[in-house]
This record gives structure tokens, sequence and C-alpha cells, in this order.
């Protein structure tokens, strides 16, 4: 079973929620795995503890002009999509930044001036919290290409249940993460903000077939407004955690929430079990 | 003409009500919402549309079956794993066109591709334009650019001094887009482990970028200690922390009013007027 936590803002509680599930299931004796696909700025670690025991840099090939071949004649530049080669009358210039490794440039070199060289996007660092295992992304600050990483990292660990804690947004990383997986936890929190990226998190969830579900997280009193839209939109709520500036307050200092109340725990477990029912059924639907 | 962006490493600090409070502050000026994956600003200032346009983002392939004569090249080429049993899986594709130039059959089309919108609206405070990018959709850096680009067209043609931009969160394609060129970073930051965690990340980004950077931090009262410690970072690199926000239910509130928090009654009004000062010095306005 694998599980993608996501949620379209930011901030909503993604991590939070993804590494209580992920404790939650431990501590039932469950082997699960959680992973960082939030390779800009992952955060699981910090609620999890991890011993990190293996580190691979994960690399994507950009291209080297070989100036004793090159007869500058442009085309590299002409085909390149993504504006990474700049070819004048002496010399052409790779920007090793825009290039997303296509291998275009070198297949049409019409001399084979070009070879394909390793460059450095970012690393995946894999270990174990206690039972939980680990696994992480972490991208090179300044390098603007992270799904190669986020695919990277995913395909590092696997166990019985794995925990997917997805980026925010709903484009490329976020897409990267969630497709693939049997069920996508939408967090969200009851405020106008919560509700037009929930919406947006939705329809990309659709888009990839994946079944859903919603948590929302800091709910106060009297607002109804995420509750109406999953009812309009014929989406499980799965759970609902109130807003308390003692879950913040631990939040700000790294301790996880199950460890505040032993009620979540066995919340987080209904919640596992409640996602369980609803792949089931929907395997059986699909069938 | 001068532009602030608002950014931060990790998302809902509390960018966007800082970036409608200074709409609010700030006189003679554009806004703009950078967060193209996920906009918020435009639910605080309750926009009128004045122009809708369309965003075409890269060509999308399709492979014509009819021309098609399975000699699998375009498969064997795509570095994206996105062509399989001649069928192109868009939301694989990079959009490199490699297996368009590459087909020995010209059996592959190319298909405009509808890729968001933009928007420039009218405002009670301020001209101001937005984007959305279409679900699953890449690309977002280069409608990042699109927006800005036509936020400073807008601001020039109507003789405007500054550009506030509500920026995306992370490190990653729309940030970087987001900043080149910028006249001050502001970072928002919260005193948790994790905000901390991730500004370290986004002033290694803005350094990397040598973009004029500085930092507010939002609900500081949440935990005293680690906003000293985000004080003691920043010093540590040099980099101004220039505001101290309180944690206020008020920004939840504003926020399901549907206007800048600033607007409120709440004690945050001070301490956000007292970080425009501050960002209107550091910017030499």
């Amino acid at each position: 079973m694998i599980i993608s936590v996501a949620s379209g803002k930011g901030g909503t509680g993604k991590t939070t929620i993804a590494t209580n599930i992920a404790l939650a299931l431990s501590a039932d004796n469950r082997r699960v795995a959680y992973i960082d696909c939030d390779v800009e700025e992952p955060n699981g670690h910090i609620f999890l503890n991890p011993e990190i025991e293996d580190t691979r840099e994960i690399f994507i090939e950009v291209p080297r002009i070989n100036d004793e071949k090159c007869t500058y004649c442009g085309k590299c530049a002409d085909l390149c999509a993504f504006g990474a080669l700049l070819c004048t009358t002496d010399s052409v210039i790779t920007f090793s930044e825009f290039c997303h490794g296509c291998g275009g440039c070198q297949y049409f070199c019409p001399v084979e001036a070009i070879t394909p060289v390793p460059k450095k996007i970012g690393k995946v660092e894999k270990g174990a919290a206690g039972d939980i295992k680990f696994a992480r992304g972490c991208l090179e600050v300044g390098a603007a290409l992270s799904p190669p990483l986020v695919d990277a990292v995913k395909s590092r660990v696997t166990s019985d249940i794995t925990v997917l804690d997805a980026p925010p947004g709903t484009s490329c990383p976020v897409i990267h993460t969630v497709r693939g997986t049997d069920f996508c936890l939408l967090v969200t929190e009851p405020t106008p903000f919560g509700l037009n990226d929930l919406d947006l998190a939705v329809q990309m969830v659709r888009t990839l077939s994946v079944p859903c579900g919603v948590l929302i997280n800091r709910a106060h009193h009297g607002s109804r407004l995420i509750e109406q839209y999953c009812q309009r939109e014929q989406l499980p709520v799965l759970q609902t955690i109130p807003h308390s500036k003692r879950i913040a307050e631990a939040y700000s200092r790294g301790l996880p929430m199950i460890e505040l109340d032993k009620q979540l725990e066995n919340d987080f477990l209904q919640l596992y079990r409640d996602i369980e029912e609803l792949v089931a059924n929907e395997r059986n639907n699909h069938n | 003409m001068k532009e602030i962006t608002i950014i931060s490493g990790k998302g809902g600090t509390g960018k966007t009500s800082i970036a409608a409070s200074l709409a609010v502050l700030a006189e003679n000026h554009v806004l703009c919402d950078c967060d193209v994956d996920a906009a918020n600003l435009h639910l605080l200032l309750n926009p009128y549309i004045e122009t809708k346009n369309n965003f075409w983002g890269m060509p999308r392939v399709e492979i014509d079956t009819t021309q098609c004569n399975q000699c699998g090249l375009c498969e064997q080429l795509c570095h994206y794993g996105a062509i399989k049993a001649g069928r192109v899986d868009v939301l694989c594709c990079e959009g490199c066109l490699v297996c368009y130039h590459a087909c020995p059959e010209a059996a592959i089309r190319l298909v405009e591709n509808l890729a968001g919108q933009w928007f420039v609206c009218g405002t009670r405070f301020a001209p101001f334009v937005h984007a959305r990018l279409g679900i699953a959709q890449d690309n977002s850096g280069k409608l990042v650019a699109q927006v800005r680009k036509e936020a400073r067209a807008l601001a020039e043609k109507e003789g405007k001094e500054l550009i506030i931009t509500d920026g995306p969160p992370g490190i990653g394609c729309p940030v970087i887009s987001s900043l080149g060129g910028t006249d001050l970073a502001l970072v928002v930051v919260e005193p948790s482990l994790s905000s901390i965690h991730d500004l370290s990340r986004v002033l290694d980004l803005t350094n990397h970028f040598g973009v004029k950077t500085a930092v507010c931090v939002n609900k500081w009262d949440i935990n005293p200690e680690n906003t000293m410690r985000v004080e003691e970072m920043c010093q540590e690199v040099g980099v101004p922390v220039i505001g101290r926000i309180g944690y206020d239910p008020a920004f939840v509130a504003a926020a399901i009013k549907g206007k800048p928090v600033i607007q409120m009654v709440s004690t945050v009004v001070e301490d956000i007027i007292n970080l425009w000062h501050c960002m209107q010095r550091e910017l030499g306005i």
C-alpha cells in the first residue's frame, strides 16, 4: 500500500500528518516506510530523527561541447527546447541550469562534438527511524529540476506500507510524487486559502486517477467550508484535527503529535484502516 | 522602478497575508502573484478582471498512427519514458521535442498546449497581475516569467514605482524564476524547526543568485527561543531581520473575510507597519 500525502497549499500540515501516520503504524508493529518527496524543502527528518545509512548522489546528463570538433553550425541551440545552449560564431555556451537532460543536442549534432557529462541535481538519503524505513531527496540549491530527483527517491525504499510526503502545489514535482500511488490523502485547513488550493489538488489527483480523501487540519468551530465542498465533490472527509496552540507549539519544537495525545495515535490507525477500506472498495469497483 | 518579492522556504508562513497588507500600505504600485501553482493573493484583494489571456505552454506531441511505422526510435530516444507502445504519456513528457525532430516518418505532430491563463485586474488597492497554471501542467517557471513581465509592463505604462510580488514557496524552478532581477527578497519565516531548516536553504538560494535579502519572522511569539535562533542565523550570514510579527488569530479571520490582515483590529497591525518602514529603508524609497 502506497499512500501519498499532498495538499495544494504549503503549511497545511502534510509533513506532520505523514510522519504521524508512519509513527502510529510503526507503534502498532506494522512495517512502514516514510519517504520525503518534498525535495526542495524536506522536513520529515525533523520529526522522525532518522539515522542516515546511505547517501546516493543523483545526476542528469548535460552537454559538453568539444571545441575541436564543433563547427558552430548552431543546430544544437536551434533544437534545444529549453534554451540551454547558445551558439555564437566561435563558441557554444551551455546553460546547464536550464538543461533537462533530454540528450537531443548530442543526438542531432552532425559532427559528434557533444558528449554528455553528469551534473549533480541532488542526493537521496536512506536510513531508518526506529523501525520506520526512511528516505528523503534533497535538491541541490540552485537546481531547477526536481522531478527526476522525486522519481529517484520514490524508488529507493519500499515496505508493506509506504507513506510519501509530497511537495506543496499541483505541478511537476507533486505529480511525480502522487502518480502511481494507491491513495492520496489531501491535507487542508478550513480557510478560503485552504479551500482554493484543495480544489486544485483534487483536480490534479483526479487527472492522475488516484483515489483520494481529505483530512481537515486546524479545524475551528463554526467553519463548514471544507465539509460543504467535500459533500459537493463526493469526497470522504477522513479525519478532522482541531486547531490547537499546544499542537502548534509542539510542532515548532519538532515533536510528533501522537506524543502529545495517546488518543491521536488511535485516530491515525483508524485513518489508515479507513484508507485501506476505500482502496479495497475502489479495486472491487474496477474489477 | 523597484520590485519586492516575498518568498519563504516553507509554505503557509504568511507570505500572502503580508503581501496583501503591504498592498494596503504602499502607494503607487502594482501587485503581482507569482505563486502560479496555488495562487491565493486574489482571495484577499477581491479583484475584477480587466483582461484574461491564454498562456501557451510548450507544445504537446502526438503520434499520427497512420504515418507511424513503429520503428521505435522515439521510444528509444525519449529520456523520460514518456513514449510507450506508440503512445505519448503527456504527464511524463517534458516537451523536449526530440521525438518530433527525430521521427524518420514525420509521424509526430505538435499540438498547441493551453497551459494556463493570466489575468490583469483592478483592485481597491492597485492594479494586479496573477495567473492560473492548468491542472497537471509543467512550465510554472515560464508562466512566472510571463506574469512578472506583464506586471512590469503595466507598471511602466501607468507610471508606478513599485511592484509587490507574492512569490511561491520552496527553492525550485518557480522561485528561481521569481527572483531574477528583483530588488529585495523578503523571506517570511516561522519559528518552527521545519521553517528554520528551510530558511537556510532559501538564504543559500538568494545568495547563490546575488539577490538582496531581508527576513521577517511571523508568529514569532509561538516560540521566542527559535525566533532568537533565526535572528542569530541571519546575523551569521549577514542578512538583516527587519520584522517580527506576533501570532494572532486575526490572520485566519481576515482570510475568511477576504481582506488583508492589516485592515483588522489586531496587534499585528503595528508589527506590519514597522516591517513596511524597514522594507522602504532597505529599498531606499
